[in-house]
């Protein structure tokens, strides 16, 4: 086991599935000579060679409609937005072709499409959203948010083993600040399949990506106050773990619904109104959403604060649940 | 600390169909400290009477409408805090909240439904919808919304739990906003209802063990005072007007016996047994009555009315549209006693009582303005409303508001019965089997013989506050003349 910084175990992970499956290439805008905007495939152009590591002109469309073809004859591309922001250009080759091919003719799709989001370091409304939801309402579309760098192998290499196109977005904000232990070795984290990053009997917090971090600030600030929070890591959004999250507000009884999209049709309305359906008489409190408001991502940096939930709102809103 | 802005405090409406009440008493006088969710004033309306909480705590700056007043629902009776009239002295500093009274100012959501879903009369028992102290939970949100859930709310967890170990969450201790119970709350309460022996107070029971708990080992858990007949927590809450509740003997398992949770809805119909008894004076008068006319022509409608609409004309229908009729002559047994005044009514809810299937419990859901159905009207509302009973589909509205009952214990073949009376109504009319039995009639040339009849016998219970013998008597002899003599072509 090394420790790798959450950017570290994504190029791992990539690197890994590239020197395993020789289907496996990547492409995207200046992800060759210059090893990517993160620095994530820095060096894979010397190890695998131009040809598996493509410099793409700047055209999302291009980019994902180069590896729908690919995909269908038979590779297993990875494609690297730029920016999350970015893929609303490959919208139509996403959704109306990869997403309903399978349907439509039959033929998987294999992509991997990823996108570094969110926000928290004032690049503005075109550098730090979330645009998870818009793309977990598309059926044929799966959507994985690491929050671990062990999570974040081992979903890397899922999404390129999975026979869909996946939509991998890799929370920026992580990339260098979260560290941990990552087995060196190749794994899989499965699809579908949520993780509790902390457990507590009181109150849930249902959450994914960076929000994990602020969800379990706040629950250690909780624990003062002699309440125990459970943090559930849903991992990836779609398909999501309905199950682990209905057990958990089962034993809770009071659930809250995190995340960093904003909140008029966000993905935590998805969950929320699933707990209110399927656990509504173990509820103890309405179902409560944290989210950010309806607006772009601010560029300054005190509005951007006011608006991506910090720890401090997260705290108010469990111990609203708490003393309800 | 006082409220800094005015909070209204308003007429709260009592149920759907309630549009004015009236102030009975002001708890509070104008420039009293009041505690949000302490009692502030009482109200009457024709639903139900009960206090209505402070919405806010402050001085009680204003009072608008004085006692003995009806104004219509939203009105503002008062007001507290806001400048308007600071208490004597330094307005500036009211004094210190005083320690939390924690006065639990409504019964819960689920106990307040039950009771007047039970309300009810039996073969031998009759409870009122609602009656004298048991608010609705309108007046909680409408007049506490300003301060939060109260303890009013029942949370579905809470809800779920509750039932699933027959525990009046009403009991319970709420820790959570307002006072409201949590999940937590009553877990504990049923955990120590079934472990801890109680305090030696007499506080409200811990929870009655779930199980029926049939092993006959005589050394199970220290017997509990069983809460059923429990009366609400103790202290400030208590409503003045109240009779004493049923005493809580504590249930002592024998060898041989044992022990059930008494449901919500069995609490409320034991509870306002009582209270009908103590409240009503209560006689009973019966008469016999030839059904032959109405065995006739029922015999006749039956299968038009099968056939046509699916309802069956049941003896019980006759004698509901007789009854109605009847009642017309006499709007005192149609009325009601309220505080010093007599109540008597231009339409007639007619009360039915409906034994559930479980045969545990009963409903008395209300069939409204009676005195606009016909035979076939009634015949269909009766059909309608006691299916809805079994089903557990009636809306609240639909078991309260009766100004008459009538509960038919005949159909085991009981012939007669002194039913209670459903509280604040006058009076209860039980019907019993049809049975033949030789009877003196006369013959066409004048000649007593005895002929075989198919005899009905009638019961009329009635608050001899307000009834008076010889006005049942009349009342009786009136209905029994309209079943003996029935026109079908009037009805």
């Amino acid at each position: 086991m090394a420790e790798l910084t959450y950017l570290q175990a994504i190029s791992d992970g990539l690197r890994t599935e590239m020197r395993r499956d020789k289907r496996v290439f990547v492409i995207g805008e200046d992800i060759g000579v210059y090893g990517g905007a993160f620095k994530v495939t820095l060096g894979f152009q010397e190890e695998f060679g131009h040809w598996r590591v493509i410099d793409a002109p700047l055209a999302e469309t291009a980019i994902v409609g180069a590896c729908t073809g690919a995909a269908i004859m038979g590779m297993r591309p990875v494609a690297e937005m730029q920016f999350a922001d970015f893929i609303s250009c490959a919208w139509d080759q996403l959704v109306t072709v990869a997403a309903k091919q399978r349907y439509r003719a039959g033929t998987p799709v294999p992509i991997t499409v990823r996108l570094p989001s969110g926000g928290g370091f004032s690049g503005g409304p075109f550098h730090s959203q979330n645009p998870e939801s818009s793309f977990a309402h598309i059926p044929g579309l799966k959507c994985v948010c690491p929050a671990t760098p062990e999570d974040a192998k081992g979903l890397l290499i899922s999404a390129i083993e999975d026979p869909n196109p996946v939509l991998y977005f890799e929370h920026k904000h992580l990339y260098r600040r979260i560290k941990a232990e990552v087995p060196e070795e190749r794994y899989t984290v499965p699809l579908g399949k949520a993780r509790t990053h902390r457990e507590g009997d009181d109150l849930t917090v249902i959450t994914w990506g960076a929000m994990v971090y602020t969800a379990d600030e706040a629950a250690q600030k909780l624990d003062s106050d002699g309440v125990s929070v459970e943090i559930v890591d849903l991992r990836t959004v779609m398909p999501w773990d309905k199950a682990a999250v209905l057990e958990s507000v089962r034993k809770t009884s009071k659930a809250l619904v995190l995340h960093e999209d904003t909140r008029t049709g966000g993905f935590g309305a998805e969950i929320a109104a699933t707990i209110a359906e399927e656990a509504f008489e173990d509820l103890d409190a309405p179902v409560k959403r944290i989210a950010a408001p309806d607006t772009p991502v601010p560029f300054s940096p005190p509005l951007e604060k006011a608006f991506i939930p910090q720890v401090d709102d997260v705290v108010a809103g469990l111990r609203d649940l708490a003393e309800y | 600390m006082a409220t800094e802005t005015a909070v209204d405090v308003v007429m709260p409406q009592m149920g759907v169909s309630v549009s004015e009440g009236t102030i009975t008493k002001w708890l509070k006088q104008k420039g009293e400290q009041v505690e949000a969710d302490e009692p502030l004033l009482e109200i009457s309306t024709d639903k139900v009477d009960t206090e209505v909480p402070a919405p806010a705590s402050g001085t009680l700056t204003e009072i608008l409408v004085q006692e003995g007043e009806t104004v219509d629902v939203g009105t503002k009776l008062g007001q507290i805090g806001g400048g308007a009239a600071a208490p004597s002295g330094d307005g500036a500093a009211p004094e210190p909240q005083a320690p939390q009274p924690q006065a639990p100012p409504e019964p819960a959501t689920q106990a307040a439904a039950d009771a007047s879903m039970a309300a009810a009369s039996e073969g031998v028992g009759d409870v009122a919808p609602s009656e004298q102290a048991e608010p609705e939970p309108e007046p909680a949100r409408a007049a506490a919304a300003a301060t939060s859930n109260g303890k009013t709310f029942v949370s579905p967890v809470v809800a779920r739990i509750a039932s699933e170990h027959g525990v009046d969450p009403n009991q319970v201790e709420g820790t959570g906003r307002g006072g409201r119970v949590t999940k937590k709350d009553i877990l504990n309460y049923i955990e120590s209802g079934t472990q801890a022996p109680p305090a030696a107070e007499p506080q409200p029971a811990p929870a009655p063990t779930p199980e029926p708990a049939p092993q006959p080992q005589a050394q199970a858990p220290p017997p509990q005072p069983e809460p059923a007949a429990a009366p609400a927590p103790p202290p400030p809450a208590e409503k003045p007007a109240a009779p004493p509740p049923p005493a809580a003997a504590p249930a002592q398992v024998q060898t041989g016996e044992q022990l059930e949770p008494m449901t919500a809805m069995r609490r409320g119909i034991a509870e306002h047994m009582r209270r009908s008894l103590d409240t009503a004076a209560h006689v009973t008068s019966a008469i016999e009555v030839d059904m032959s006319k109405v065995v006739e022509i029922r015999k006749k409608l039956k299968s038009e009315y099968e056939s046509a609409y699916g309802v069956n004309p049941t003896y019980l229908v006759f004698v509901a549209r007789a009854v109605v009729d009847t009642l017309r002559d006499y709007p005192w047994i149609n009325g009601e006693i309220r505080g010093d005044k007599i109540v008597t009514r231009n339409y007639v809810n007619l009360g039915f009582a409906v034994e559930l299937q479980d045969g545990k419990g009963l409903i008395v859901p209300v069939l409204k303005n009676v005195e606009t159905l016909n035979l076939l009207g009634i015949a269909k509302g009766v059909t309608d409303i006691a299916q809805r009973a079994r089903d557990k589909k009636l809306i609240p509205d639909e078991v309260q508001g009766g100004t008459f009952t009538i509960t038919n214990p005949g159909g085991y073949g009981t012939f007669h019965g002194t039913p209670v009376i459903s509280q604040p109504q006058a009076a209860i009319l039980g019907t019993y089997a049809v049975v033949k039995r030789p009877w003196v009639v006369q013959d066409e040339v004048g000649n007593d013989v005895i002929a075989i009849r198919p005899i009905m016998n009638l019961t009329l219970t009635y608050d001899h506050r307000l009834v008076d013998g010889a006005l049942a008597g009349r009342f009786l002899r009136d209905l029994r003349h309209r079943l003996e003599t029935w026109d079908e072509s009037a009805y």
